[in-house]
């Protein structure tokens, strides 16, 4: 049993790529869900849509990385209104409703073999999508490996600049919801009709927060188009938002550091006991797992700790639980 | 105010008591005019006004029993609910369809029934939400707070003379969710303040309230009106009713069966059979009469 391997390579993931990915998703949720109440179950079609801009402005089309930016920021705003312009007028549950269908629809559209010139079809896009990225990489040609974090060279690059995305994004999210904007979408998470009869346009700063989650949320796929050089229809099903939503709760909705102590605690903990698991399978400790288990027990297993979270801390790591006590009256 | 009157409550009065008291009649000053609004939820009609007029400045009761329609007006007026059919006008101006924030803005604030404190925000910004035109509530102007401090500032005194004025200002760091029923009905009422409304309409604002916590509501609707904010309520209660309103609208089944003076109206055989029924002291004459001068007290 190496207990120095599984800690390094536990922290290696839960400060990891797919870490960043997660926690940029579920910065945009707390946007939407924790500050404004918008109960957007599709947070995985606005990942999606980063990836793909990156996948079909590079690949298909040729052009810039830079370029690609900019079109996964005007296509999740696109999503968005598409989205919004006819169920924020609705209850929430609507939007949930409609949402989770089309990040499906969104899914099965881009996988689909109508356009599989320019969006690859099932099998995605996959080539040389980060290369203008990876080019910047000012790290020493050299570079092997950091002490204790096993990332290789170009991997370390993308770390680097997701975290500072993540930094970027949460003084953006703090910055706003410590305004008088904010305090109109959290007036709004409480009572709609309230704040509509103190005279704000409500479907206004609903359509806001959904664009600014959905956005922020593309850049989380930006970053795994660049950092895993491929885009795969098939990596964007709900199960993503729904460990979004996991990370938000476990860190604490309505909190500017919740998605990001979400985030690394989440990831620490599934694959933490995944690496455990599989040593210890291996040590002869457990016998009456295999190894193939594994990938399945470790999510029962989280399953199993997400209910004890919400039985005996509803409020998330960083929430308050008199003000969550509030809502029940 | 004018010179010969004392107060606003008096100058509504002596206004008033020129009107003639029936159903429709038009007033000398009117802030708010409806013309045949009409609502209605498959087979029933839930409100058929033909015609009313709240008069400026002073304080006009919507009464009725249950079911008569007054708060389903009051969300058509306030643009909350569509109606089928209707016009009416705020300050000369047509409004009809006009989104409800809209109207908020330009100067027609309601408050609910069922009381919508924001319970997971602090009193204080439960307050500082009341206040219009604010610069920091531009999405992009949100993120430099020198934009909008001195904005906000401003609207923190307002918001803290509001709050000492309805005895909220122990609350200001609170949870909205942490206040009393009574509370949050003076919470809400003064956010109303902040906007500085034209017209205030409360819907049922004593509903729910202690005996003790109604005088001192009373007492801030009468502020109201001195300010030279226009008051239009709905209420149940007909003691209170008669204590503060300069004019009362009586609606049953959907219409404007009554208007006038709170004295005048009470002693209306038709509130009265509306109230009670059209032939309540047939059989039970005593008892009628008992309720009838119980009801015109």
């Amino acid at each position: 049993m190496d207990w120095g391997f599984i800690l390094t390579q536990t922290t290696t993931q839960a400060i990891g790529i797919t870490a960043i990915i997660y926690i940029l998703a579920a910065i945009g949720l707390n946007v939407q869900f924790g500050y404004a109440g918008l109960l957007n179950f599709g947070q995985v079609m606005f990942v999606a849509a980063g990836s793909y801009a990156v996948g079909v402005i590079v690949l298909t089309f040729d052009l810039s990385l830079w370029l690609s930016i900019l079109v996964a920021i005007i296509v999740a705003t696109a999503l968005a209104l598409l989205l919004g312009i006819p169920t924020l007028r609705l209850r929430a549950d609507y939007l949930a409703i409609v949402t989770i269908a089309a990040s499906e629809l969104f899914r099965l559209s881009v996988r689909s073999i109508a356009f599989k010139d320019t969006l690859g079809g099932a099998q995605g896009l996959n080539g040389k999508l980060g290369q203008q990225f990876h080019d910047t990489n000012p790290l020493p040609a050299d570079f092997q490996s950091l002490p204790v974090l096993s990332w290789t060279r170009q991997d370390l690059w993308v770390v680097i600049v997701g975290w500072l995305l993540i930094a970027a994004f949460t003084v953006l999210v703090w910055l706003l919801v410590r305004s008088p904007w904010g305090r109109v979408i959290k007036g709004i998470r409480e009572d709609e009709d309230a704040v509509v009869s103190l005279g704000k346009n409500v479907f206004v700063y609903k359509m806001q927060a959904l664009i600014l989650g959905g956005i922020i949320a593309a850049f989380g796929g930006i970053v795994w188009a660049v950092a895993k050089q491929s885009v795969q229809p098939d990596t964007f099903q709900p199960d993503f938002t729904f460990f979004a939503y996991t990370i938000l709760l476990l860190g604490g909705a309505a909190r500017v550091f919740g998605p990001i102590v979400g985030g690394i605690i989440f990831w620490f903990l599934l694959a933490g006991t995944g690496e455990f698991l599989g040593q210890a399978i291996q040590a002869g400790w457990i016998d009456f797992l295999q190894a193939t288990d594994v990938g399945n027990i470790r999510f029962m297993l989280m399953g199993a700790g997400l209910i004890a979270l919400m039985v005996f801390r509803p409020q998330g790591i960083f929430g308050d639980r008199k003000e969550l006590a509030l809502d029940a009256r | 105010m004018p010179d010969n009157f004392d107060s606003r409550a008096e100058q509504a009065k002596a206004v008033l008591a020129s009107v003639d008291p029936r159903p429709g009649v038009p007033k000398p000053d009117p802030i708010l005019v409806a013309d045949h609004v009409r609502r209605s939820f498959g087979g029933l009609t839930a409100v058929n006004v033909e015609h009313v007029e709240i008069q400026r400045g002073a304080i006009t009761a919507l009464i009725g029993p249950n079911g008569a329609g007054k708060t389903t007006f009051f969300n058509l007026i306030t643009g909350f609910d569509d109606a089928n059919e209707g016009k009416w006008t705020f300050n000369g101006r047509q409004v009809a369809g006009t989104a409800p924030y809209r109207l908020a803005r330009i100067g027609m604030v309601r408050t609910f029934q069922l009381t919508k404190a924001l319970s997971r925000m602090t009193v204080i910004d439960n307050m500082r939400l009341g206040a219009k035109n604010q610069t920091g509530e531009r999405i992009f102007a949100a993120i430099f707070p020198f934009l909008w401090k001195s904005q906000e500032k401003q609207i923190d005194q307002r918001a803290i003379g509001l709050l000492e004025r309805f005895n909220l200002h122990q609350k200001v760091a609170d949870f909205a969710g942490s206040l009393s029923g009574g509370q949050r009905k003076l919470l809400e009422m003064a956010r109303a303040l902040m906007s500085d409304p034209e017209l205030v309409m409360l819907d049922e604002p004593m509903a729910g309230v202690n005996p003790a916590l109604k005088q001192s509501l009373l007492g801030h609707i009468k502020a109201i009106r001195e300010e030279g904010t226009t008051v239009l309520f709905v209420e149940h209660d007909m003691d209170m009713v008669h204590d503060i309103s300069d004019w009362v609208i009586v609606m049953a089944q959907g219409q404007v069966i009554a208007e006038g003076p709170p004295d005048t109206v009470m002693k209306n055989q038709a509130v009265i059979d509306a109230y009670l029924g059209a032939h309540h002291d047939s059989n039970l004459t005593e008892s009628g009469e008992a309720l009838t001068e119980d009801g015109a007290r």
